[in-house]
């Protein structure tokens, strides 16, 4: 097992070498640079003034020599300044990473508690009123463009609507919060996260719902379910302890490879609802060609992604005793 | 699309409207809380320990109804051992899934009917086909247990055999400690001949080969004491050494327990090994019953003799073609009343074109539903 992870991570490493590459090529080859976006509508900016702004952040350079450049201070820690924050790339991201984080978890959960006992609430009711009702409401929540969804969201519960929250920010502007954490505050962050919340869940559920029902469904016919039954074993223990068991290795994979969403979040919705996010801020980014910002950004979701599914494949081997990792 | 086409479609809809009305009332009439005086019976002959009375089990299906079991009677006595033989899809495995009370439902339901059971340990006997999901749930596993067709698939893979066992047991005792289940289990093992007992108690299903499996699945029967035990096809899918070992184990067993078995199987060696009395089904019908010697000795329903010529025979001459059936068994949707039978017959007269014939009584324990039954007889004994 000790062996295994090892492996894995140098291997881990050799992908991300390769991804750093790929990455760097990728953003250095967009048709514009930073310079000429942010200084395109000032008439006073001649050509000489950009060579040397370009200069200052380090574009004059082609993208093997910027790439070189920005691989041996990435391996000394330095990820260099986002150009759109004016500030160390490690810092927005140490900054910004837990809200994100917490928003993504907060709703990753959610998700979990809603998706997987109606899953199997719909599979143990297949092609009844129940399962029709889920199965139709689910496929509306995965269909519905976030964004859409969203305004009508805001529509309906903001200022112009019910008035029962508010439609943007973390905290309300108005009020001066101390620094550290107060009951205030939190209802606060609590009121503003509702909205955009039910958004990421509603839009993601219906993966797993469906994934959760087709697996209850086949494990359901499977011969060790008749065997329980055939035991005496109660129904409601058939369901929740002998397919259930079986249920969940699928979906321990589905766990793993969303590990990287965790930390990028939905950008799109986070920019609808002016939440200031590491998908908001990526966003941002990448219309402005802020290379150094992309780069740190797109690096740490590859190696979450990496994780994700090293955590996958040994969360796999703890629930499926038939999987030995070797 | 033309006339035949619209009126199957119309026909197909009915079925289906048929059908969802039935589940509607199927699951009304589940709900409903079943008085103890509607299931419990007497048995009509106190020797038995199962008795199946008149039962049809119906399969409602999008295309038409397919009456699985159509009307089969037979009984199992104490201590005895019945085979049940007849070719796929004859409802052999329907017959054992409806005294489990295991359809698949609501497509499959027991219409009408009675299964009684004789519970030995409560003194009195019950008609499984009506008794309520509680009182099953105790008689399964606990005095009519299963040995199923597939082992590699009939034990579940993510739980330990120590873990299934000890369940097996723990529902259906009370006041037994954990260690003493613990305890009862890897004596279990220990009975069906598992040498590594402890060891294996502590093993996952897929650590196992298919015989030590099936040995399991033995043992995890057997745990409670069953006074039957419903063995669906249980050396199929085992190569034929193992299978001999397995019968061995399971004659031995059901001697030292004093149970009945409900063996189910297409072998005929099987049954001629192992059982005392036989039930041969045809297309959800009892065409034939009687006992080892009479169905093996003096065949008399066409297709119990076609099935006795069937058999490879080892002193025949080398290079002679095995025997079949011509022809194949009828579509189950819809079913006609008439023995269907006869067109696969070589002896089919006029008379066979009526219902479905009567079971003639050839002697005390020799039942065939044949018009020509006795006219075969004598043939045979020529």
């Amino acid at each position: 097992m000790k062996q295994y992870i090892i492996r894995r991570v140098l291997i881990s490493l050799v992908v991300l070498f390769g991804v750093s590459i790929m990455l760097y090529a990728l953003v250095r080859s967009m048709p514009s640079d930073y310079v000429t976006l942010s200084t395109s509508t000032n008439p006073n900016v001649t050509e000489e003034m950009r060579d040397h702004l370009r200069e200052i952040y380090g574009l004059d350079k082609g993208i093997f020599e910027g790439y070189i450049d920005w691989l041996l201070s990435a391996l000394r820690g330095d990820l260099g300044e986002s150009m759109v924050m004016k500030r160390p790339v490690s810092q927005v991201i140490a900054e910004y990473a837990p809200i994100t984080f917490s928003v993504s978890l907060i709703s990753l959960i959610l998700q979990m508690l809603i998706a997987i006992p109606l899953g199997i609430l719909a599979a143990r009711k297949q092609y009844t009123k129940t399962d029709y009702i889920i199965t139709t409401l689910v496929f509306l929540g995965l269909s519905l463009p976030s964004f859409f969804f969203a305004a009508i969201l805001k529509r309906a519960f903001g200022p112009y609507g019910l008035d029962w929250f508010p439609i943007a920010g973390m905290l309300n502007a108005r009020v001066n919060y101390p620094d550290g954490m107060t009951w205030a505050k939190l209802c606060d962050y609590f009121t503003h996260l509702v909205l955009p919340i039910s958004v990421f869940v509603i839009t993601s559920l219906g993966g797993m719902l469906r994934y959760t029902r087709t697996n209850m469904l086949e494990v359901l016919s499977a011969d060790y379910i008749r065997t329980a039954r055939a035991k005496g074993v109660p129904e409601h223990r058939v369901i929740y302890s002998h397919a259930f068991r079986n249920t969940l290795i699928p979906i321990v994979t589905l766990l793993g490879s969303s590990l990287p969403a965790l930390f990028s979040g939905a950008a799109i919705t986070e920019n609808l609802f002016g939440i200031e996010g590491l998908g908001n801020i990526g966003l941002r980014a990448s219309q402005m060609a802020d290379v150094p910002y992309l780069m740190g950004f797109n690096m740490l979701l590859a190696t979450m992604t990496i994780l994700g599914f090293l955590l996958s494949d040994i969360l796999y081997a703890v629930v499926d005793p038939r999987v030995r990792l070797s | 699309m033309t006339n035949a086409d619209k009126n199957r479609n119309q026909r197909l809809r009915q079925v289906k409207k048929e059908n969802a009305r039935r589940f509607k009332e199927f699951k009304k009439a589940k709900k409903r809380k079943i008085p103890e005086s509607e299931y419990v019976t007497q048995m009509k002959n106190q020797d038995n320990i199962l008795e199946i009375d008149g039962l049809h089990t119906f399969f409602y299906t999008d295309v038409g109804t397919v009456r699985a079991i159509d009307g089969v009677t037979f009984s199992v006595p104490r201590g005895k051992t019945v085979g049940i033989v007849g070719e796929s899809g004859c409802g052999k495995s329907v017959t054992s899934m409806s005294v489990m009370r295991l359809l698949q439902e609501p497509q499959g339901q027991i219409t009408s009917g009675q299964i009684r059971f004789a519970q030995r340990k409560e003194n009195r006997a019950i008609d499984l086909s009506k008794a309520p999901q509680k009182v099953l749930e105790k008689v399964r596993g606990g005095e009519i247990s299963m040995i199923f067709q597939e082992p590699m698939t009939t034990l579940n893979p993510v739980f330990t055999i120590g873990r299934q066992l000890d369940e097996a047991i723990q529902l259906h005792t009370e006041k037994m400690s954990k260690k003493d289940i613990a305890a009862h289990s890897v004596e279990m093992l220990k009975t069906v001949g598992i040498a590594n007992a402890e060891g294996v108690y502590k093993m996952y299903p897929h650590e196992l080969s298919g015989g030590m499996r099936q040995r399991v699945v033995i043992a995890m029967a057997l745990a409670c004491h069953p006074d039957l035990i419903i063995a669906d096809e249980p050396t199929t899918a085992l190569d034929v050494t193992i299978q001999a070992q397995i019968l061995d184990l399971l004659r031995n067993l059901k001697d030292k327990i004093n149970a009945s078995i409900m063996l189910i199987t297409h072998d005929l060696g099987v049954v001629a090994e192992m059982a005392d009395y036989v039930v041969v089904m045809y297309a959800g019908r009892v065409v034939e019953q009687g006992t080892v010697q009479d169905i093996f000795h003096n065949p008399s329903h066409p297709y119990t003799i076609g099935l006795m010529k069937s058999r490879p025979n080892i002193l025949g001459s080398e290079g002679d073609r095995l025997y079949s059936i011509p022809g194949s068994v009828p579509n189950p949707v819809d079913l006609p009343n008439y023995c269907y039978f006869h067109n696969r017959c070589d002896r089919c007269g006029k008379e066979c074109e009526g219902p479905f014939p009567q079971m003639v009584q050839l002697s005390d324990t020799h039942r065939v539903a044949c018009y020509k039954a006795l006219e075969n007889q004598k043939e045979v004994q020529k």
